[in-house]
C-alpha cells in the first residue's frame, strides 16, 4: 500500500517514526462535547444545527462538515467535535437553547483522543480487532459504530472511502496508537 | 521401499529443490512437497515411536487426520511439537525431529514397554485409574514417576516465540469450508443468488478429493462443470495459487452474483452459536520469514450460513500388526503417487470392503507396482474391482490381511480366508494399502448441537438434516453437501460425474488373526494413544457400556488426532462387544478445534507491550523519567513510589510518607472515576445509590459516599461533590469508574427510567493532582491562585472553582492522607502543566511526588478502609463502623432492604479493627488469620484476618487493619496469628492510630 505515514504518540512528541500500510495520524486537540438529550426532538436538532452547524444523525450515522463532526453514540447521546476551542461557546449556545429541556452538555476535549486514519485498507487494519462489520457493505461512508478495538472501547466513524476516524479515552490512547502500529505494519497485510 | 517417481506429482515442482533436516540428517525434497512426501520420497517410512509402546510408526495418512507422523518442528524459540509431517508443507532449511524415543528413532530403549506389557497387562485398558489400586507406596514410587515420564507427546518449548499472529473480523452472507466439487458448487450458487461467500480449504489446494480421483475423464460427455474445471486445471498454476485463480474463474460473472473470497491453508476450527465460525489461516508457515506477515490469522467470521462441504475421512482395517510402517490408507496411497510422484512402495496388497480402494490398485499399477488385493466381501464384481482384475490383479475375495509382519516396516502380509486364517498364504509387500471405508467429516454440524445418523448399510454416521444446528431463527445455520454429508461418491454429487458405478461396502470392523493374535492385543485401533481392540473389548467386560466412558477409560480418541482415524472402529468394536447396535452405543461429542490451532492464534496480536490494555495518566512520562516504580491498578499504571538513586522500594515510601506529614506531598490522582451526574432528579437518583443522604448536600461541598450492591455489600466509596444546583460530580476508586457508571446507567434505563438524570464518565477529561501536608496551601498559593485560599473560605470539605498556575483548576479541599490536602483537578491537556507548576511553587517548601504505596499508609494510619482490602465483596458498611454513612432516614437505598436480612445483622460478623503487634517491630503478614487457639495441627479456628498492614514511618512501630468476629466489642483483647517461624501475637485497638480527633486535615 502507498499511503504510510508519520505518527506521534500524544503524550510523547519525540516518538521514533513506524511505517505502516494506512495512514494513521493522531487529529490532535479539538472542541468535543457530549450532548445527553432525546435526539429526536425537534428543539435538539435546532440546537445542535445552530451550536455545531450539523444536523443530527440518524442511528449508527454521523454527519459532518469541515473539521466539524456529530457522531451518533446512543438514542440520547451525541459527540459533538468542532474545531479546537469551540466546545465552550457550542456549550453555551446549546444550554441556551435547551434551558427548558432536559439535558446534558458537557466539554469533554481533553477526554478523547482522535485518530485520523487514511488508505484503502483502513477497514482491512480495524477488522483486525473491530468486531463489527466495517467492509464497504458493512461500513459505507457516513457509518459511525461504537465497539472494541485492542482489547478496549472505542468509536469510530467513515467519512469517506479512504477517511476515517476513530476515538478512545484519552489515557487509552498510547496503546491504541501501538495496536495500530502492529497491526498496519507493512507486510502484515491480507 | 518408498522412492520418488521418474516424473508426475501434480503438485511438485521438480526445477525447485529443497533441502531439509530430519534427525539431523539432511534430505531433499521438492517445492510442494509436504514433509511427509518428501520423507517418503527418500524412503524414510519410520518416522516415530509410538505414545505407550514405543512401537516403529510410519505416515498413514496424506492429510489433517494423520495419527502417527507427529513431529517437532523447527529450533528454539520456533520449535513446535505434535506437527503433523502430513500437513507441513515443505521449505527450504525445515527442521524436523522425530517424538517418543531415546536414544535414536532406530534404536529405542522405550520399546522395553512393548515386551513388558506382552507379560504383564500394565498399560492395557484403564491402566492409569488400577493403579490406584496397589498400596499407596507403591502409587508414589513406582506408578507415578513412570506415568509423568511417559505423559505427553512430545515435548514442550522453552523459548519465547519470536513470530506474530493476528485475528481478523469478517462477516459474509455464506461460509463454505471445504473446497471441493460440492463446496465450490455450493459457493457457485450462493454467488449466483448474490450472496457474498468465503470458501476455504485447509490444504494448499482447491479441488479435495475430485484433484486425484479422476476417472471421469474417461467418462461420457457433458460431465459437471465444476469436477471438469478441476481436472482441466490441475498444472503449474496450482503451485503458484492453490487453484485459487482458476476457481475464481469458474465463479459467476453475471451482474448481482455475490463477491467470492477464496482461502487456501485455511482451516474452520469450530462452529459456535449465531453462525459465528473459527478460522485458522496458516498465512507464513510455508515461507517462513517474511517480512511483516503474520505466522498464523485467527478469522472470526459470523456467516449467516455455513455450507460444511469437509469431506470423508477413510478408515484403517483392524488386524493384527496393523501399525507397522508401511500400512497406509489407500486414499493416501494413491495421493502420494498422483500428487507428489511419490511410491510409498513397489510390491503392494490392498486390502479393502469397498470399491473405491480399488483406485489405488489401479494407481499403484498405473507407475509399476505390484499388487495383489484382498477384499472381504463375497461378491466382488463393481465395475472398478473388473477393471483391476482386466489388468491381471490378483484379487482375493472373502480374504483378509490376517497378519503383517516386518521389524521396522511391513514385510510380509499373510492373506487367509476371513473364515479359515490360519489357512495363510504370505504375499511380500512394502507398502500394505487399507481401506476399511469412509467417515464424513461431520464435526462442524455436531460442534453446535446438530444431530447424527448411522448408516448401518454403508457403515456411517451422517449429518440428520431434520436435527441441524439452528441459529437465533430456529432455522438450521449449518447446511451439509457432499461427502460430509454421506454423499460419498462424484456420482452422488453431481448428476454426470462419468465415474464407474460403486457396488456396496461390507462393514468389517475386525480381522481374525491366527493363534495368540486373535485376542486383538496387536490390531491397533488409535495409533496415537495405542489403543487396541483388546483394549476395547477389556473395557467392555469391565463394564463399560457407554462410547464416552469407554473413551475415557482406554484413552481412545482422546489424542492429538481426536480420534480421526479410530472413532467408528473403535465404536464398532465396542458395540460388537457389547453385542449391541451402533447407534445405541452413542458417539463421543466433537468439540472444536477441528484440529489443533497454534497458541500463538488464539492470543492474535495480544503479547508484549499489547498483552493488555494499558491506560496513563497525562503524568505517566513524567512520572516514568522521575523514578515511578509501576504498579497496575485497574487498567491504570500507577507509581508505587518515586525511587531516586540508590534507594530501595522501601526506602523511597518511607521517604514520601515522612515528607508529605511533615512538609508536603504530591500525588498523581488522576486515576480517581469522575462521573457527572445532571438533572433535576439527580438528587434524588444518588440518594437511591449511596446509603447516605446526598440531595441535602450543599453546592460548593463534598460528602463522602458509599455505595452498595443489591446484596447490600459495600463495593465502591468516593467523595460526591455537589458543582450545581442540578449537577453533582461523583468520585469513584481508581477502576472503579467504568464498573460504577454502568451501575448508574443499568438502574436508570431499567428501572428508574422515569428520573430525569442524565450521566456522563468524564474519568479521562481531569487531570487530578492532590497536594497534602501542612505546607498543601502555601504551595497553592505560590503557584498562583486567582481565588482565595484561605481557611475562611474555603473549608474542609469545600470545593471551589478557579485558576491555578494558569490552568483551569476545580478545588477540593478533601483529605485521604489526614493531612491539610487539596484535590487539584484541570483539564487533562493541563494536567502536566499544573504538576510541573505546583512541584516548582513547592521546591521552597520541600515538596515531593509520592506513590500509591505512602498514599496506602497514610489511610490506614488514618484508619480509612480501601475498596479491596477491607472490603471483599461480603462487607456490609456497618462491619466497618461506618454506620453513621447509612442513613436511617431515606425510605430506600441500593441494599437497604439487603441490610436488614438476619444475615447481615446477626452477631458474629466480622468487623473492622486495629491492630498492634506485641513486638511494634513486627509487622502482620497481609492476609493473615486469627485463631481461636493455636495448635500444632494445620486446621485451627479462624476468627479473623488482617486486611492492611504496614509500617508506619509516622508512628516508627507497625500498624495493620483487620476483620475480626464481634471485633469492634473486643477493643483490648490480644490476638494470636500463626505465621511462618511462630506465633504474633497482637492487640486489637482503634483503627485510628494518627490524628484521632482530625486536627491536621482541619487547619
Amino acid at each position: 500500500m502507498s499511503d504510510t505515514a508519520t505518527t506521534q504518540a500524544p503524550e510523547s512528541p519525540e516518538a521514533p517514526a513506524i511505517e505502516t500500510y494506512i495512514g494513521i495520524e493522531n487529529a490532535g486537540p479539538r472542541g468535543q462535547i457530549t450532548l445527553r438529550a432525546d435526539l429526536s426532538c425537534a428543539q435538539v436538532a435546532a440546537a445542535v444545527s445552530n451550536a455545531a452547524g450539523l444536523a443530527v444523525p440518524e442511528k449508527l450515522a454521523v454527519t459532518h462538515d469541515g473539521d466539524s463532526r456529530a457522531v451518533w453514540m446512543s438514542p440520547d447521546e451525541l459527540l459533538l467535535i468542532l474545531p479546537a476551542g469551540q466546545a465552550p461557546g457550542a456549550i453555551a449556545k446549546l444550554q441556551a437553547e435547551l434551558a427548558d429541556h432536559h439535558h446534558m452538555a458537557l466539554d469533554v476535549s481533553d477526554a478523547r483522543s482522535i485518530f485520523r486514519l487514511t488508505g484503502p485498507a483502513v477497514g482491512e487494519v480495524l477488522a483486525k480487532g473491530a468486531p463489527c462489520d466495517v467492509s464497504d457493505h458493512g461500513c459505507p461512508p457516513g457509518t459511525a459504530r461504537r465497539t472494541h478495538l485492542a482489547g478496549l472501547a472505542i468509536g469510530l466513524w467513515r467519512l469517506g472511502p479512504q477517511d476515517w476516524e476513530i476515538v478512545c479515552f484519552r489515557s487509552y490512547a498510547p496503546h491504541l496508537l501501538t495496536w495500530l502500529q502492529v497491526s498496519a505494519a507493512p507486510g502484515a497485510q491480507l | 521401499m518408498a522412492t520418488r517417481l521418474a516424473e508426475g506429482g501434480l503438485l511438485i515442482d521438480r526445477s525447485q529443490p529443497m533441502s531439509f533436516t530430519f534427525n539431523r540428517d539432511t534430505l531433499s525434497g521438492f517445492d510442494g512437497d509436504t514433509l511427509a512426501s518428501a520423507l517418503l520420497a527418500n524412503g524414510r517410512t519410520l518416522v516415530g515411536r509410538s505414545f505407550k509402546y514405543h512401537r516403529p510408526r510410519g505416515i498413514v495418512a496424506s492429510g489433517a487426520e494423520e495419527p502417527n507422523a507427529l513431529m517437532g518442528l523447527g529450533e528454539g524459540g520456533r520449535f513446535e511439537p505434535n506437527q503433523r509431517a502430513t500437513t507441513t508443507e515443505l521449505y527450504s532449511g525445515l527442521v524436523a525431529t522425530s517424538q517418543n524415543h531415546w536414544p535414536s528413532l532406530e534404536r529405542d530403549v522405550g520399546a522395553l514397554n512393548a515386551w513388558v506389557a506382552d507379560k504383564v497387562p500394565l498399560l492395557s485398558a484403564g491402566f492409569y485409574y488400577k493403579t490406584f489400586l496397589f498400596p499407596r507406596i507403591a502409587w508414589k514410587h513406582v506408578y507415578e514417576p513412570f506415568i509423568r515420564r511417559a505423559a505427553g507427546l512430545g515435548k514442550a518449548p522453552t523459548e519465547a516465540d519470536p513470530d506474530t499472529y493476528e485475528h481478523y473480523h469478517d462477516h459474509v452472507d455464506v461460509l463454505v469450508v471445504g473446497g471441493g466439487v460440492a463446496g465450490l458448487r455450493a459457493a457457485r450458487e450462493a454467488s449466483e443468488a448474490g450472496k457474498s461467500v468465503l470458501v476455504v480449504d485447509q490444504s494448499r489446494v482447491f479441488g479435495g478429493r475430485t484433484l486425484v480421483d479422476d476417472d471421469g475423464l474417461n467418462g461420457d460427455q457433458g460431465i459437471d462443470y465444476v469436477a471438469a474445471k478441476i481436472w482441466a486445471m490441475k498444472g503449474a498454476e496450482y503451485l503458484a495459487s492453490g487453484g485459487s485463480q482458476a476457481v475464481a474463474d469458474m465463479m459467476p460473472k453475471t451482474d448481482g452474483a455475490g463477491p467470492v473470497r477464496l482461502m487456501t491453508r485455511t482451516m474452520c476450527s469450530g462452529v459456535y452459536d449465531h453462525g459465528y465460525a473459527l478460522l485458522y489461516q496458516r498465512v507464513s508457515d510455508h515461507r517462513p520469514g517474511q517480512p511483516g506477515a503474520p505466522r498464523h490469522r485467527l478469522w472470526r467470521v459470523r456467516a449467516k450460513e455455513i455450507v460444511m462441504a469437509t469431506g470423508a475421512i477413510e478408515r484403517p482395517m483392524t488386524f493384527a500388526n496393523n501399525d507397522l510402517p508401511g500400512v497406509m490408507l489407500a486414499s493416501a496411497v494413491r495421493d502420494y503417487i498422483r500428487l507428489w510422484g511419490v511410491l510409498p512402495g513397489k510390491k503392494a496388497v490392498v486390502f479393502a470392503n469397498n470399491d473405491d480402494a480399488y483406485r489405488t490398485a489401479l494407481a499403484l499399477d498405473d507407475v509399476g507396482a505390484k499388487v495383489v488385493v484382498a477384499d472381504v466381501r463375497t461378491n466382488v464384481d463393481g465395475a472398478l474391482p473388473q477393471q483391476v482384475r482386466d489388468r491381471g490383479i490378483d484379487v482375493l475375495a472373502s480374504h483378509g490381511v490376517v497378519k503383517a509382519t516386518g521389524k521396522k516396516a511391513v514385510e510380509h502380509a499373510e492373506l487367509a480366508p476371513l473364515d479359515r486364517p490360519d489357512r495363510i498364504r504370505e504375499v511380500g509387500c512394502d507398502v500394505l494399502a487399507v481401506s476399511g471405508g469412509w467417515s464424513p467429516v461431520v464435526h462442524l454440524w455436531s460442534h453446535c448441537g446438530g444431530k447424527l445418523s448411522w448408516d448401518a448399510d454403508r457403515a456411517l454416521f451422517h449429518p440428520d438434516p431434520s436435527r441441524p444446528p439452528t441459529g437465533a431463527d430456529g432455522q438450521a445455520m449449518v447446511r451439509a453437501v457432499g461427502a460430509a454429508n454421506g454423499d460419498l461418491t462424484l456420482d452422488a454429487i453431481v448428476s454426470a460425474s462419468g465415474t464407474p458405478a460403486e457396488a456396496p461396502m461390507q462393514p468389517h470392523w475386525f480381522t481374525p488373526a491366527p493363534g495368540k493374535y486373535n485376542h486383538g492385543t496387536k490390531h491397533f485401533v488409535d495409533f496415537q494413544n495405542d489403543v487396541t481392540a483388546a483394549d476395547v473389548r477389556l473395557a467392555a467386560r469391565e463394564g463399560y457400556e457407554s462410547v464416552e466412558h469407554t473413551k475415557r477409560y482406554t484413552t481412545l480418541g482422546m489424542a492429538t488426532d481426536q480420534g480421526k482415524t479410530s472413532n467408528i472402529n473403535g465404536l464398532a468394536l465396542l458395540a460388537e462387544a457389547l453385542d449391541a447396535e451402533i447407534p445405541d452405543v452413542g458417539t463421543t461429542t466433537f468439540r472444536p478445534p477441528y484440529t489443533p490451532i497454534s497458541m500463538g492464534a488464539i492470543s492474535g496480536s495480544a503479547k508484549g507491550p499489547l498483552f493488555k490494555a494499558v491506560r496513563q495518566s497525562p503524568m505517566h512520562a513524567w512520572s516514568d523519567e522521575n523514578g515511578a516504580d509501576w504498579e497496575p491498578v485497574g487498567d491504570w499504571y500507577r507509581a508505587y513510589c518515586y525511587r531516586r538513586t540508590g534507594e530501595d522500594r522501601h526506602t523511597a515510601v518511607t521517604r514520601e510518607v515522612l515528607n508529605a506529614r511533615q512538609k508536603v506531598g504530591m500525588l498523581d490522582a488522576s486515576t480517581l472515576g469522575k462521573i457527572v451526574v445532571k438533572g433535576p432528579d439527580a438528587g434524588k437518583f444518588l440518594n437511591l445509590l449511596y446509603t447516605n443522604m446526598m440531595s441535602n448536600l450543599k453546592v460548593g461541598r463534598c460528602r463522602y459516599g458509599l455505595m452498595c450492591d443489591e446484596n447490600g455489600f459495600l463495593f465502591d466509596d468516593g467523595v460526591v461533590v455537589r458543582t450545581g444546583e442540578d449537577e453533582f460530580l461523583c468520585h469513584t476508586t481508581s477502576g472503579g469508574a467504568d464498573r460504577v457508571h454502568a451501575h448508574m446507567e443499568e438502574w436508570l434505563q431499567t428501572e428508574w427510567w422515569d428520573l430525569k438524570v442524565w450521566t456522563a464518565n468524564v474519568t479521562d477529561q481531569w487531570a487530578q493532582i492532590a497536594v497534602a501536608g501542612p505546607h498543601a496551601r502555601k504551595v497553592l498559593e505560590a503557584a498562583g491562585a486567582d481565588v482565595p485560599l484561605d481557611p475562611g473560605t474555603v473549608k474542609f470539605m469545600d470545593y471551589i472553582d478557579g485558576t491555578l498556575a494558569g490552568c483551569p483548576a476545580r478545588i477540593f479541599r478533601i483529605s485521604f492522607s489526614g493531612e491539610l490536602s487539596y484535590e487539584i483537578a484541570t483539564p487533562a491537556g493541563h494536567g502536566l502543566q499544573l504538576w510541573q507548576a505546583l512541584l516548582a511553587a513547592g521546591q521552597d517548601y520541600g515538596v515531593m511526588p509520592y506513590g500509591t504505596e505512602a498514599l496506602h499508609i497514610m489511610r490506614a494510619e488514618k484508619g480509612f478502609i480501601m475498596i479491596g482490602d477491607e472490603t471483599d465483596g461480603t462487607v456490609i458498611p456497618q462491619d466497618l463502623d461506618l454506620g453513621w454513612a447509612v442513613s436511617k432516614k431515606k425510605t430506600d437505598f441500593i441494599g437497604k432492604r439487603a441490610q436488614q436480612r438476619s444475615d447481615l445483622t446477626r452477631r458474629g460478623r466480622k468487623q473492622l479493627v486495629g491492630l498492634l503487634t506485641e513486638n511494634p517491630q513486627d509487622v502482620l503478614p497481609d492476609g493473615a488469620h486469627a485463631v481461636r487457639r493455636v495448635f500444632e495441627e494445620i486446621e485451627m479456628e479462624t476468627i479473623g484476618h488482617v486486611t492492611s498492614t504496614y509500617f508506619s514511618p509516622t508512628l516508627g512501630h507497625s500498624i495493620a487493619m483487620g476483620l475480626v468476629n464481634d471485633g469492634l466489642e473486643r477493643r483490648g483483647e490480644w490476638l494470636d496469628f500463626p505465621v511462618d517461624g511462630g506465633v504474633m501475637k497482637a492487640q486489637i485497638v482503634d483503627p485510628v492510630f494518627y490524628d484521632p480527633k482530625g486536627e491536621k486535615q482541619n487547619v
